[in-house]
């Protein structure tokens, strides 16, 4: 009988406590190892010779001058990764992105790279690898790419989505619709219309740990790789594709990761290390510097985004568009669908229309960003909602509780929801005290909402009974948040042990069955689900090694509360058998005891979250300090709450530093200006006021402890909320992310001068 | 017989039809018919399609039945960070 994975209400014991993480000592102490950490006996030095170029096609390049240089032991080209992806478009991109082919794309993309004995040398012979290149004009501003005249990057790019199919090349690689009823209608019953135009600029996950890799080919074909990642088993597949091995042959051990936010969900530079070192016949490292993670590595989109809502006095939205344009970098994406999907999924609409263009642009490849593309869709969406509000005269708490989606209402992507919790983070805001807080002179309060799908997907999980009684738990996904400490609490919940007696590893690649990508929000609603039905595996071989012992029916013995009990009366004067000693027993009972499970976790279940910020800017310099930031956000069940508070917190201050600060600053050269952390500014502690959290817990109907992923939505509403609260304190509406000091000024002269 | 509505950008690849009516149990008979039917989204299928069942997205889950009166929506495989 398979898995039943339906929410049963139930009393915890260990879910829901808050005990001491246990990777938390190692990493303040500085004994994790993280990507950059480890080392191989006689391994080379990897460096990557980057393109100085925005756009250019590559003539020639002649490496003999590099490889003639002593200490060096290998250079290779995209001769040396050739394209083996079979027409996959997305592996292709990939690949081209690992190390550029016919033209380099973008300022940083990688066109050549060399081992040597040490850093010193590789950086030697990276100047002497010599590059013909011809400069192309370039582009990377997304509106002027959408322009007829602009630069094309593809010429075999033809807008997908567009009837008739266009006869030249774009750099609008997609158009997406979405949305249902008549909006033209709709808006012929608005007594109020806001149209706006708004703009965020391209943001890197700004993960603290840059990409990290050590690479070992053996001369029999097989690999060894260790790396820093969110998916081992996904770069695992990566790095066999591109590289032509069996996945088999090539063991990929990740290690601990310092952020990754969705930055680290594809290869960027392992292929690379693996092809060095199967070149030198060494092992290789290889450590990006943060210039190159930001050039090379992991932004999200800039965007340009046309919002349209209208309402009747009462306050019921009649009808709502978008248009989302995305910027991609130089490979098509998903990025503007995202947007297209997500920006109206808070409300309650009959008439709503969303249109999505994914533009590609001389910039890096665009990667995911926790809950890639909907924080920038609700920027616009969110400041239009609120500028209605204003409109209207309605509080913007009640108007948005007044057009919410709940349980039934048809989600401006498509399907009918059911149970969810957009209303209640609205009605906790409304009753929150952050709402009734006293205000200051050039102060301004703004709340916003922000929706994300979350997902599940392939996952595998192994649980061990030691002969102690101990537990030892296996699992595939990475530990982005603290899962290791809640998947310990989950299968001590199910064991009925204590969670001390529970270790729980990221198993490497060679030792586990496959598993899918550590994103969407996935990792404890995913392995929670595994280690539950592992767990249970566990139980029956539990009980029948109990019902061994006693000599009675399997049938007749039950699990309680860590505990082999014999049912009914005939065995009253049975003592209860604990797990420790069933386990002690186990090498005459059967052997090893142990619980295995691999499923397709489904059903997340979405996810919604309501922020509220203070700003006070100052008018003369255009400087904001955030005063008081409060999220309240569904968790369905928050098996280790002061992590959940921890994703909240986290989101809240990526956001914060997205809506205020960060910014890729390009030249009119293409090449970017603030490649570093001293240019590109995230926020520090002193930047940040004690984020407030609440957790609400609407169970998910798909899990057994109602569990729902918590990890993206708490970036989604940020920008939008503290656009509301600079444009409340300043007195004039802000529409273009981040709203960095100069730019605030600029708006308030421009307002002043009417 | 189960009835599927299709996002946008998969309604022009099916010939402009947003509501399909086809014979399947699960997922699996449901992209294998699809694909038979409107070899159009075939493509789409090979890059990927979740099913909301009842607003439940599933991705993978290809085993998963589609009840009669099911409100049956297609929507491309997301990407997450």
């Amino acid at each position: 009988m398979g898995f039943d994975p339906r929410y049963l209400e139930r009393n915890f014991t260990s879910v829901g406590t808050r005990p001491i993480r246990p990777d938390g000592l190692d990493k303040v102490t500085g004994r994790a190892r993280y990507g950059a950490d480890f080392n191989m006996a006689g391994q080379l030095v990897g460096a990557i010779l980057r393109s100085p170029h925005a756009h250019a096609k590559i003539r020639n390049i002649d490496t003999s001058k590099a490889e003639k240089l002593a200490g060096v032991k290998a250079v290779i080209t995209s001769a040396d990764l050739p394209d083996l992806t079979d027409g996959n478009s997305e592996m292709y991109a990939i690949l081209d992105n690992c190390m550029a082919r016919e033209k380099a794309l973008y300022d940083g993309h990688a066109v050549a790279a060399v081992a040597a004995v040490d850093a010193r040398t590789a950086r030697k012979a990276l100047k002497l690898i010599e590059i013909d290149y011809e400069v192309l004009p370039h582009v990377t501003d997304v509106d002027e790419a959408m322009k007829p005249t602009a630069p094309v990057l593809h010429e075999t790019v033809f807008t997908e989505g567009v009837e008739p199919k266009p006869g030249k090349p774009s750099n609008v690689a997609k158009r997406t619709q979405y949305g249902h009823g008549d909006i033209e209608a709709g808006f012929g019953q608005a007594d109020f219309i806001v149209e706006r135009s708004f703009k965020t600029e391209q943001t890197h996950q700004g993960y603290i740990e840059p990409h990290a890799c050590v690479a070992n080919a053996n001369s029999d074909g097989t690999a060894e790789l260790w790396v820093c990642t969110q998916g081992h088993f996904v770069y695992r597949q990566h790095c066999a594709e591109l590289l032509g091995m069996e996945v088999s042959k090539l063991r990929v051990t990740s290690s601990e990761i310092g952020g990754g936010f969705g930055g680290k969900t594809h290869v960027w530079a392992e292929p690379v290390a693996l092809a060095l070192s199967r070149k030198a016949g060494r092992p290789v490292k290889l450590v990006m510097t943060r210039d190159e993670v930001f050039r090379a590595s992991g932004p999200t989109s800039a965007t340009s985004i046309d919002v349209k809502i209208g309402a009747r006095k009462d306050g019921t939205i009649t009808a709502a568009s978008a248009t989302l344009r995305y910027s991609c970098g130089p490979y098509y994406g998903m990025w503007a669908e995202l947007g297209a999907m997500t920006a109206f999924a808070c409300y309650n609409l009959e008439n709503v229309e969303t249109v999505g263009y994914e533009v590609l642009v001389n910039r890096p490849k665009v990667a995911a960003y926790r809950a890639p593309s909907a924080p920038m869709a609700a920027f616009a969406v969110e400041s239009a909602v609120d500028e209605l509000a204003k409109s209207i005269g309605m509080d913007p708490v009640d108007f948005r509780i007044k057009n919410a989606a709940r349980e039934g209402t048809r989600s401006s992507y498509g399907p009918v929801y059911g149970p969810i919790g957009i209303g209640p983070t609205l009605e906790a805001a409304r009753n929150h005290p952050h709402m009734q807080a006293p205000l200051g002179k050039n102060q301004g309060r703004g709340m916003a909402c922000g929706f994300w799908f979350n997902f599940g997907g392939q996952t595998c999980t192994d649980l061990n009974v030691g002969t102690d009684g101990s537990v030892s738990l296996a699992v595939g996904t990475m530990d982005v948040g603290g899962s290791r400490a809640s998947l310990s609490m989950v299968a001590a919940e199910e064991l009925g042990i204590a969670y001390e007696h529970v270790k729980a590893v990221v198993a490497d690649t060679s030792s586990l069955g496959y598993n899918d990508m550590t994103d969407g929000s996935r990792g404890t609603f995913s392995t929670s689900l595994a280690t539950i039905s592992a767990a249970r595996n566990a139980i029956k071989v539990l009980r029948e090694r109990a019902a061994q012992t006693w000599d009675i029916p399997v049938d007749d013995v039950a699990w309680e509360k860590g505990h082999a009990v014999a049912k009914g009366e005939k065995y009253g004067n049975l003592p209860a058998l604990s797990l420790k000693e069933i386990a002690a027993g186990a090498g005459n009972t059967g052997g090893p005891i142990a619980g295995h499970s691999e499923l397709v976790a489904d059903g997340a279940g979405v996810s919604f979250a309501t922020h509220i910020c203070d700003i006070e800017v100052d008018p003369e310099t255009g400087a904001t300090r955030v005063l008081r930031y409060t999220v309240l956000q569904d968790a369905g069940k928050a098996v280790h709450p002061t992590y959940v508070e921890g994703q909240y917190q986290g989101g809240a201050a990526q956001g914060i530093g997205w809506a205020l600060n960060e910014e890729y600053i390009y030249g009119k050269d293409g090449r970017l200006q603030n490649a570093g952390f001293l240019d590109y500014r995230i926020p520090v502690c002193s930047d940040l006021p004690m984020i407030d959290t609440q957790i609400l817990e609407i169970p998910n109907p798909n899990h057994p402890y109602g569990v729902r992923g918590v990890g993206e939505t708490s970036i989604v509403p940020p920008l939008a909320a503290i656009a509301n609260a600079v444009s409340n304190a300043a007195g004039v509406r802000m529409t273009h992310i981040p709203m960095s000091p100069p730019r605030i000024l600029a708006t308030i002269k421009a307002e002043q001068a009417g | 017989m189960v009835e599927v509505t299709l996002w946008g950008s998969l309604a022009a690849a099916a010939g402009a039809k947003d509501k399909l009516e086809i014979e399947a149990k699960d997922i699996r008979e449901l992209f294998r018919k699809l694909a038979e039917q409107y070899p159009g989204l075939e493509p789409f299928i090979d890059r990927g399609i979740a099913v909301a069942i009842d607003g439940v997205i599933y991705r993978d889950t290809w085993s998963k039945e589609l009840p009669q009166g099911a409100e049956i929506f297609l929507l491309p495989r997301l990407a997450g960070g």
